[in-house]
C-alpha cells in the first residue's frame, strides 16, 4: 500500500509537499497502472498526452479545454471543447490535472454504465459486474486506483450508486453549490458535479475547491463550501438519525438490508440516535423524475441538430433516443398540465417530505442501492428495471438535497454504500457522520484484485 | 361596412451593453460575423445563461410607460423550436410568466380620433442568429445571437392602417426617448409583425381566421400590405368564399400580399420553465424604475394641450420630437416678456420645414419680432421684387457682370426705395446675388 496510487488525495498532497515524490513521478506510477490495467476496467474514454500536477478523473460530460469532450456519446465524437468547465478551471488552480476523461452513459443517461457509446465500463471488483451509472468510469477509476479521486455528475444518483457498486466514497453536493458551467447537460434544474474519492476528507477538500458562485450559473450563488459549521466533530452524541421506513420496504435486498443496518449499528454505538421518519411520497419519485428529467433532457438535447457538431441525430443511442421522445410527449400541449406539470407538484410534495422529516432528525440514512452490482447485461432490455435501481437516490435530487454514499460492507463479495443525506446547503453534517463512521470502520481500505 | 381587426407584435432590440445571458457586446452592426461570441451564446454544451438585469430593467421600463403591471413573478421559459440560427435548439422567452401584462396607449386614428390600444404584455427575450446566403450558400452569423429582445404584443384593437402607423411612430419615439433602444427599423432594432382580419357587416366579436403577416422588413410595407390585406379579404369574403389562417409576406414589386406558409402548420414550442435561469422578481423595484422614467411624447402632448392652449392637433406635432417640444417651451419662457404667445410660437415652429427652422429660442424669438416689426425678409417676395429691380436697371447689371461689383449696393438700394426701407437688405444683397450669377 505504499505505491503512491494508493494514496488518498491528503497523502498525496503531503507527498507532494514535503517533495517525497515529483508531480512527473506520480503521474507516471498511474499512468503504468492505467496501462497495465485499464484494458480489462475501461474506465477511461480518453487519456491526454500532457500530464502535470494531481491526477485526477473527469467524467467526459465535464468540459475540458483542448480535449475532446463527448459525453459519452458518438454524436460529439472529436468535439474539443474552446474553454473550460468552471470545476476544471477551479481544480487547475489547486494544482490538480486530468489523467483522463472518463467513459459514462451517454449524456450521464443510465445507472449501470452500458448506455455509453464507448463500451460499458466494468466493476473492479467483478469484471462481470456493472460498476453503476451514470459516473461509470469516474467511480470505477477511483476504486482501481487509476487516479487520486475523480469528478462525476449526480441528475438521479448518477455520483452515489456507482461510488457505492463500487466501494468507493460518492458526494452529491447540494443543487447549487457547485457550478454547472461546463458540465454538459442533462437535467439543468437536477444535475450537480461532485466528488468520487478515496475517503471523506477527500470528498470535503474537493468540494471546497470545486464549490462556490462563479457568476456563470445562475443557480449556483455565494455557496461556497465553508468547513466547520456542524456542531458534530468528534463523536455521534446527539445525532439523530433518520430512518425512512419506505427505503426499507419491499424491493431492497435482504443482503444488502442487513448490511446497511449493522452500518446503522455502528452509528447507533458512536452515539447516534435512530429515529423512524417517513418519507410518503417515496413512491411517485421515480414516475415524477421521468417526467420532469425527460422534458428537460428532450430541450437540452435539441442543440445537437447535425449542423454544428457534425453527426446528425441518428448518432444518438436508444436510452438517449427514448428520453427525448418521453420528454417531448410531456411537454406537448394538451399533456403538458396533465404530465409535467403534475410531476413538478409532486416535486414539491417530496421537498416538503423532507422538510418535515428533518424536524425529527439531523441526517437521513439509508441504502444507496437496492441491490449491490448487477451483471452486465442483466438489465439493460429492460429499462423500467433499469430505472427501479434509483428510487433511493431519487429523492434527495428532486429535493436538491447533499447526499454522500460511504462504503459500510459487502454482499456476495460486492461493496455496499451506506447513504446519507443532509439538509439543503448542510454537506458539513453528513461530510462529519460520515467520516467519523469512516475512522471507525475499516471497510474504506478494502482494494480490489485487479 | 366590413370592420377591420388588426393586432401588433413589435419586437425591439435593446441596446445594453451586453448582451441578454452572457457578457458579449451588442453593437453587431458591420462586425465581422461570428467575432462577437463565446459558449453561452453559440449554445455550446456546458455553457450556461446568465441573466442581464440591465435589460429586464430596461423591459420593465417599456412596460411601466405603456401602462402595464408588473408581474409578481415572472419566469423565463424555454420555446422549443428547430431553426438552423437558433443554437441551443430553443429560445429563451417568456410566455405563461411574463414581466408585465395589461397596459393601453391611446392611439389616434384615421379620423384623428384617440382610440384605446390594449397591451396584452411586455415580455423579455432573446434574439437568434442570422442567415446569410451568399451565392448558393448558408452561413450562420451568431453575432446577433443573445442580443436582449423586447416584444410588445396588442390586443386586436387597430381599425385601420393609420393608426397601425401612429402607434408605430410612437412606439418607436417612445423606445428612444427611454433611451432603451435606437429603435431604427432599417436596422433590423424594430421589427414588426401584423395579425389581420376583416369582420362582416353586423357581425359579432372576432372573425374565426386572421392572417399574420411577416418577414417584412420596412414600416412602409408593413403600411402597404396591411392596407392590401384588408382590402383582399373583404373581396374574398364578399365572393363567399372563406378565409383560413395562414402566414403572408410582402412582395413589393408587385405590390401585393402572398401566401408564405398555407394553414399555420401546428406549431407547438413545448414551453416550460427555463431550469437554468431563477425567478425574476422586479416587483420591489417598480417606483424606483418609474421615476426613472421620462415625460414621454404622449404624456408631453397632453400637458401642452393644459399648459398652453394649443390645438391637439398643434401639440400632437410639437410632441413628437423632444427637440422641438423643448425649443418650444423655451421659446415661450423667453417671448413671454415680449408679449409673444405660445399659438404664435407654435404657428412658426410648425409652418416652417425642418432645414428652416430657428435654431433655438433666441432665433425664434427674434423672427417673430422681425415679422412683426413689418421688416420684409420673405424670400419668395424679395425675390420678385429683385427680379423687378434687375429688368428695370439692365446698365447697371451689365456693369456688374463685367466686373464692377461693387454696383450691387445700388441694386440694393432700389429694392430698399421700392419697400420703403422694410426690405432686410443682407438678405436682399444675398438674393441679388444669386440672381445676377445664373
Ligand atoms: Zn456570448
Amino acid at each position: 500500500m505504499n505505491e503512491p496510487v494508493f494514496w488518498s488525495l491528503k497523502e498525496t498532497i503531503k507527498a507532494l509537499a514535503d517533495k517525497k515524490i515529483s508531480s512527473d513521478e506520480l503521474n507516471l506510477s498511474y499512468k503504468d497502472r492505467i496501462k497495465k490495467l485499464d484494458s480489462k476496467v475501461n474506465a477511461f474514454r480518453y487519456l491526454p498526452e500532457n500530464l502535470d500536477g494531481i491526477p485526477a478523473a473527469i467524467k467526459d460530460v465535464i468540459i475540458t479545454k483542448g480535449i475532446e469532450t463527448t459525453a459519452g456519446s458518438k454524436i460529439l465524437e472529436g468535439f474539443i471543447p474552446p474553454y473550460n468547465a468552471t470545476v476544471i478551471s477551479r481544480l487547475k488552480a489547486e494544482g490538480v490535472g486530468v489523467i483522463g476523461k472518463t467513459n459514462c452513459d451517454e449524456f450521464a443517461m443510465g445507472s449501470s454504465g452500458e448506455n455509453s457509446a464507448y463500451g460499458s465500463t466494468k466493476n473492479p471488483w467483478d469484471l462481470t459486474k456493472v460498476p453503476g451509472g451514470s459516473s461509470s468510469g469516474s467511480a470505477a477509476a477511483v476504486a482501481a486506483d487509476f487516479a487520486t479521486f475523480a469528478l462525476g455528475t449526480d441528475t438521479g444518483g448518477s455520483i452515489r450508486q456507482p461510488a457505492s457498486l463500487c466501494g468507493v466514497v460518492g458526494l452529491k453536493p447540494s443543487y447549487g453549490r457547485v457550478s454547472r458551467y461546463g458540465s454538459i447537460a442533462m437535467a439543468s434544474s437536477l444535475d450537480q458535479i461532485g466528488p468520487i474519492t478515496k475517503s471523506v476528507a477527500d470528498a470535503r477538500l474537493v468540494l471546497e475547491w470545486i464549490s462556490g458562485s462563479d457568476g456563470l450559473d445562475s443557480n449556483c450563488v455565494s455557496s461556497k463550501f465553508k468547513v466547520e459549521s456542524s456542531k458534530f466533530k468528534d463523536n455521534l452524541k446527539g445525532v439523530k438519525v433518520g430512518l425512512p421506513k419506505e427505503y426499507f420496504a419491499e424491493g431492497l435486498n435482504p443482503e444488502v438490508e442487513k448490511v446497511i443496518k449493522e452500518a446503522i449499528k455502528k452509528l447507533t454505538d458512536l452515539g447516534a440516535q435512530a429515529v423512524e421518519i417517513s418519507l410518503p411520497h417515496t413512491q411517485y419519485a421515480i414516475a415524477a423524475y421521468y417526467i420532469l428529467m425527460a422534458s428537460e433532457v428532450s430541450s437540452n438535447l435539441a442543440r445537437y441538430d447535425g449542423i454544428r457538431f457534425g453527426k446528425t441525430r441518428d448518432y444518438f443511442g436508444p436510452e438517449v433516443k427514448r428520453r427525448i421522445m418521453l420528454g417531448t410527449f410531456a411537454l406537448s400541449s394538451g399533456y403538458y398540465d396533465d404530465y409535467f406539470v403534475k410531476a413538478a407538484q409532486v416535486r414539491s410534495l417530496i421537498k416538503q417530505d423532507f422538510d418535515n422529516a428533518f424536524e425529527k432528525c439531523d441526517v437521513i440514512v439509508g441504502p444507496v442501492s437496492p441491490t449491490v452490482a448487477w451483471n452486465l447485461g442483466e438489465k439493460i432490455d429492460d429499462p423500467l428495471k433499469m430505472y427501479l435501481s434509483d428510487a433511493y437516490t431519487i429523492p434527495a435530487s428532486l429535493a436538491g438535497l447533499p447526499g454522500l454514499s460511504v462504503p459500510c460492507g459487502f454482499s456476495e463479495g460486492l461493496p455496499v454504500g451506506l447513504q446519507i443525506l443532509g439538509k439543503y446547503m448542510d454537506e458539513e453534517t453528513i461530510l462529519n457522520i460520515g467520516e467519523i463512521y469512516e475512522q471507525n470502520t475499516d471497510w474504506h481500505k478494502e482494494k480490489p484484485k485487479l | 361596412m366590413y370592420k377591420p381587426i388588426i393586432g401588433l407584435e413589435v419586437h425591439v432590440e435593446l441596446k445594453t451593453k451586453q448582451k441578454m445571458f452572457c457578457g458579449c457586446p451588442t453593437d453587431n452592426f458591420g462586425k465581422e460575423p461570428n467575432t462577437l461570441t463565446c459558449p453561452t451564446c453559440l449554445g455550446l454544451p456546458g455553457a450556461l445563461p446568465f441573466t442581464n438585469q440591465e435589460a429586464i430593467k430596461m423591459c420593465a421600463k417599456i412596460g411601466l410607460a405603456l401602462n402595464c403591471q408588473l408581474a409578481e413573478k415572472s419566469l423565463f421559459e424555454r420555446k422549443n423550436y428547430f431553426y438552423p440560427d437558433l443554437p441551443k435548439g430553443y429560445q429563451i422567452s417568456q410566455y405563461r410568466w411574463p414581466l408585465c401584462t395589461n397596459g393601453f396607449l391611446m392611439v389616434a386614428d384615421k379620423t384623428d380620433e384617440k382610440r384605446k390600444i390594449r397591451i396584452n404584455r411586455v415580455h423579455q427575450e432573446e434574439d437568434t442568429g442570422k442567415l446569410l446566403h451568399p451565392g448558393d450558400q448558408t452561413l450562420i452569423d451568431y453575432n446577433r445571437s443573445g442580443v436582449p429582445l423586447v416584444e410588445v404584443v396588442t390586443e386586436p384593437d387597430f381599425t385601420d392602417t393609420e393608426q397601425v402607423k401612429n402607434y408605430a411612430k410612437l412606439l418607436a419615439q417612445i423606445f428612444r426617448e427611454l433611451e432603451v433602444s435606437n429603435a431604427e427599423m432599417e436596422k433590423g432594432d424594430m421589427r414588426l409583425e401584423a395579425n389581420v382580419s376583416v369582420s362582416p357587416p353586423g357581425s359579432e366579436g372576432l372573425p374565426n381566421y386572421r392572417v399574420e403577416l411577416k418577414n417584412i422588413n420596412s414600416f412602409t410595407f408593413m403600411a402597404s400590405a396591411i392596407t392590401y390585406e384588408i382590402e383582399r379579404q373583404i373581396k374574398v369574403l364578399e365572393s363567399g368564399e372563406k378565409i383560413t389562417q395562414h402566414t403572408r409576406g410582402w412582395d413589393e414589386v408587385k405590390k401585393e400580399t402572398f401566401v408564405q406558409r398555407e394553414k399555420e402548420e401546428a406549431n407547438d414550442y413545448r414551453y416550460f420553465p427555463e431550469p437554468d435561469l431563477p425567478e425574476l422578481r422586479i416587483k420591489n423595484l417598480e417606483s424606483r424604475i418609474k421615476q426613472e422614467i421620462p415625460e414621454l411624447p404622449n404624456m408631453r402632448e397632453e400637458r401642452l394641450v393644459q399648459d398652453y392652449g394649443l390645438p391637439s392637433s398643434s401639440s400632437a406635432t410639437l410632441s413628437a420630437s423632444k427637440e422641438l417640444a423643448i425649443l418650444f417651451e423655451d421659446s415661450v419662457l423667453l417671448g413671454k416678456s415680449k408679449g409673444i404667445t405660445p399659438l404664435e410660437i407654435s404657428n412658426l415652429l410648425l409652418n416652417v420645414s425642418v432645414k428652416n427652422r430657428p435654431k433655438d429660442s433666441l432665433a425664434t424669438i427674434s423672427t417673430i419680432e422681425q415679422s412683426k416689426s413689418g421688416i420684409i425678409d420673405d424670400n419668395n417676395q424679395l425675390e420678385v421684387l429683385a427680379g423687378e429691380v434687375i429688368t428695370e436697371n439692365r446698365r447697371l447689371v451689365e456693369s456688374y457682370k463685367s466686373g464692377k461689383v461693387t454696383v450691387i449696393m445700388a441694386l440694393v438700394g432700389m429694392v430698399m426705395r421700392k419697400t420703403a426701407g422694410k426690405a432686410d437688405p443682407l438678405k436682399t444683397k444675398t438674393i441679388l446675388e444669386k440672381l445676377l450669377q445664373s
